[in-house]
């Protein structure tokens, strides 16, 4: 046993001491604490990271005395590696590059409440990569859902408490719906560990016991989690929560909590249910039809907006929707095609929420298009950094969001007659509603409005932040064959 | 930023933008105003103000506004909501049956050859008392063996009074409409000097404090443990606050007093459980023993955690109830 393999626990229990300790700091205490947490969270992720491809495994943690099927356990592989480090960097960048305007939206006396905030949900983001255990996932959602609320209404102002409650709400029957799930499962059983459980699902479909519960349990996981990551019918709270918070929480929001959701959802299709039920199960083409729609609502819907955020928030839509297509086309090549997705929409829609915020703060905190006109000149960070977020999310090359779009493309070739011919049809008038908004808006940012704008000065920590974010992206899309083999060899561990 | 052509709305580029925009006449009002001379923007600014122009838009805005008004009222609106309550009520009834169908298929409530009795449930009743030290198999599962699961609930209580926090905490910055509402409020729900809430009150909470800290105590002996007990002392400490009202209470039960519980209490249980699981993972001797069961001082770390646990619990509670009160504790 290696001593890399306490680094999930370390990381988890890390993020929770912090977010306690946080709430009786100063603010700047607690901004500068985070910070250094975020680092030493990220330097954790990419030592599991390292270490599991040098591997070429997966190892399991016993959490406590007692071993799996009676304490606690967590596990790593080269995927969960790969998403811990993700969120974990796309983390610290939103938070370093948040923090003017952290300072500028939040409550003055209560900041430090935020990096608590911060600080738990980053603990429950990473106990849902790392877990083993479906209750312990259950019981960080708790944390997901209440910490994410409090971001979104943490900027006071009677929209954003309105956006909270809404999600709130919609939130929690998500919850309800994963609860009642999971304990069906128990019921069914007689187990809350995920290997365990996968065990006495196969003997039950073999012997054709409990047919309808199965059923049913599949349905209200499935549905539960597309819920709380905003699957098309289910999206109603996310335009307003991501549109009236501060950038922080919408790029947070959107780059990591629905992301958590989604691959709490694979690794349940894999490690708890199996992916052969599932396909028996014909759940993934129900999530392929909600997919598609998604895919075509959310970017009609974002083209239709007059406000800068909700328009990224419904193209965050748009997106959920390609991966839940992906998830939906029923083979591994469209599993890796939405993991990837994921990452890359992670990667990308946080730096674009971030670089709005940039372009709102220079024009009078407005965010109506007709008064961004010519914001990419007064910040010029943040116009490049939007610029670089929309061709990405377009899909032009060097960007990670063309080669999503290939791997999708290349997943339905090898599906069947109509659920090829949909997925195409819907990628390219997909791709084709994305191209038609982004670069309106472009153009839009890069409009002068007649008179010469007074340029803002960007700090060296926003302007290094904010170049991590575009190499990040580049990353995602220029050295994609290490990333695509990485997913690979994980979904291989999850079996 | 380049200069500006003189024929710049003229040019193609322009009218793609305009095209692509789909506002054109948005735009080129809100751009052209600039390239435009002073005289045709006096010439504009006058027309706006005429004063029949003015009339029209007033008229508009008041048959807008009544429009607006009676905007519920239309019957368009009252069908739309009767559908709306229709659908939303099928749906209910559709999901309420189809839980009753799913459940009356489940393996029936208690059988012993439930898939729920097996391995698992077995070595937690017939060795959860030797393993954990504790008599009570319930706190032995929630801190000992799934642990890990109970160190994530006590931080959704913490999460929760955080939140409380945000929204209701009165920090000095608020406008003074704000405070003078939390004053009244507090002066309207508090009751003041009730006599016999007084002397129900002098009787009662010594004996709840007490309760509360005997089952936080037995929590790992007898039923109970930090949640329940902590949740009877809370309670007590609401009664007296209601009867004493906060100058009572102020005396020992701060802001400062809270923050100081909670990030003790929380901060140890985090830093005692990573010890066990650390110890426990890499199978390495911990200096935690079970101790004998049955007696107050055993059952490892339970005890101490069902301290903490309680202690958090009773002051989020009470914390909950004054910041809902007054916005402050």
């Amino acid at each position: 046993m290696e001593f890399i393999w306490n680094f999930p626990l370390f990381s988890i229990v890390a993020c929770l001491f912090v977010g306690v300790i946080s709430s009786v700091l100063g603010k700047k205490a607690a901004r500068i604490l985070s910070w250094c947490l975020l680092g030493a969270v990220t330097a954790m992720s990419g030592a599991v990271l390292y270490y599991t491809i040098s591997i070429g495994g997966s190892f399991t943690y016993m959490m406590g005395h007692f071993p799996a099927p009676w304490g606690n356990e967590v596990r790593a592989g080269v995927l969960e590696g790969m998403v811990a480090v993700l969120f974990s960097v796309i983390m610290l960048f939103a938070v370093i590059a948040g923090k003017e305007y952290i300072e500028h939206d939040l409550p003055k006396g209560k900041q430090n409440l935020y990096y608590s905030l911060v600080a738990l949900l980053m603990s429950s983001l990473l106990a849902l990569v790392y877990t083993n255990d479906i209750f312990t996932a259950y019981v960080f959602v708790e944390i997901n859902t209440i910490a994410a609320c409090g971001m979104v209404m943490m900027k006071n102002t009677g929209r954003s408490i309105l956006a909270a409650t809404k999600y709130m709400i919609m939130s929690l029957i998500g919850s309800g719906l994963l609860l009642i799930g999971i304990t069906l499962l128990y019921e069914l059983t007689g187990h809350l560990l995920m290997c365990d459980i996968k065990e006495a699902i196969d003997v039950l479909v073999e012997s054709g016991q409990y047919q309808e519960p199965l059923t049913v349990i599949i349905a209200l996981i499935s549905v539960a989690l597309a819920i709380k990551s905003a699957l098309y019918p289910f999206h109603s709270w996310l335009p307003d929560a991501h549109g009236y918070s501060t950038p922080t929480s919408s790029a947070v929001l959107s780059g990591l909590v629905t992301k958590a959701y989604i691959f709490l959802l694979v690794k349940i299709f894999f490690r708890v249910i199996g992916w052969e039920v599932i396909l028996q199960y014909k759940i993934t083409d129900i999530l392929f039809v909600f997919g598609v729609i998604g895919m075509i609502m959310g970017s009609v819907n974002a083209i239709m907006q007059k406000d800068a955020k909700k328009m990224i928030a419904y193209s965050s839509i748009a997106q959920f929707g390609y991966i839940y297509m992906g998830l939906g086309l029923g083979n591994i090549g469209g599993i890796i095609a939405a993991v990837f997705h994921m990452f890359m929409h992670g990667a990308v829609k946080s730096m674009l929420f971030i670089s709005v915020g940039g372009l709102v703060e220079v024009s009078d905190e407005k965010t109506a298009w007709s008064k961004l006109t010519g914001s990419g000149y007064r910040n010029k960070v943040a116009g490049v950094a939007f610029t670089a977020g929309a061709i990405a999310m377009i899909g032009i090359p060097l960007f990670g969001g063309f080669i999503s779009k290939i791997l999708f493309a290349t997943a339905a070739v090898d599906n069947s007659m109509v659920k090829m011919v949909i997925t195409l049809l819907a990628l390219a008038v997909s791709t084709m509603l994305n191209a038609w908004y982004f670069f309106k808006a472009i153009i839009r940012i890069y409009t002068p409005r007649g008179k010469r704008e007074k340029a803002k000065k960007p700090t060296w920590l926003y302007v290094t932040v904010m170049a991590g974010f575009i190499v990040l992206n580049v990353f995602l899309g220029v050295f994609s064959d290490v990333v695509i083999e990485g997913i690979e060899a994980g979904i291989g561990m999850f079996v | 930023m380049s200069r500006i052509r003189e024929d710049y709305e003229k040019t193609a580029w322009r009218r793609l933008v305009h095209f692509i925009n789909g506002d054109e006449k948005d735009m080129t009002e809100e751009a052209g105003y600039e390239v435009e001379t002073e005289a045709t923007t006096q010439r504009i600014h006058d027309e706006f103000f005429e004063e029949a122009e003015w009339n029209h838009r007033k008229e508009k805005a008041d048959t807008m506004l009544s429009q607006y008004e009676e905007w519920p009222e239309t019957k368009g609106v009252v069908y739309f909501r009767k559908l709306y309550n229709l659908i939303a009520g099928v749906i209910c009834v559709a999901i309420i049956a189809l839980l009753l169908i799913t459940a009356a298929q489940l393996p029936s409530f208690g059988g012993t050859d439930n898939p729920a009795s097996n391995e698992v449930a077995e070595r937690y009743i017939e060795k959860g008392m030797e393993e954990t030290g504790a008599v009570n198999i319930v706190a032995g599962m929630i801190l000992d063996y799934r642990a890990f699961d109970t160190l994530g609930e006590s931080h959704v209580l913490f999460l929760g009074v955080c939140c409380v926090m945000i929204l209701l905490r009165l920090d000095g910055t608020e406008s003074e409409r704000v405070k003078k509402e939390a004053e009244s409020n507090d002066r309207i729900y508090e009751p003041k000097n009730d006599a016999i809430l007084q002397c129900v009150a002098k009787v009662l909470v010594p004996v709840i404090m007490l309760f509360g800290i005997y089952v936080v105590f037995n929590g790992h002996i007898s039923p109970g443990g930090g949640f329940s007990g902590g949740s009877i002392i809370g309670a007590g400490l609401i009664l007296y606050l209601n009867a004493y009202g906060f100058k009572k209470t102020g005396r020992f039960f701060t802001m400062k007093t809270f923050s100081v519980i909670s990030v003790l209490a929380l901060g140890f249980y985090a830093i005692s459980k990573t010890y066990s699981f650390f110890t426990g993972a890499n199978h390495l001797e911990s200096f935690i023993s079970a101790g004998t069961p049955g007696e107050l001082l055993s059952a490892g770390l339970i005890l101490p955690l069902n301290i903490c646990v309680g202690m958090v619990v009773a002051s989020t509670m009470y914390g909950l109830y004054a910041l809902f009160r007054k916005g402050g504790i």
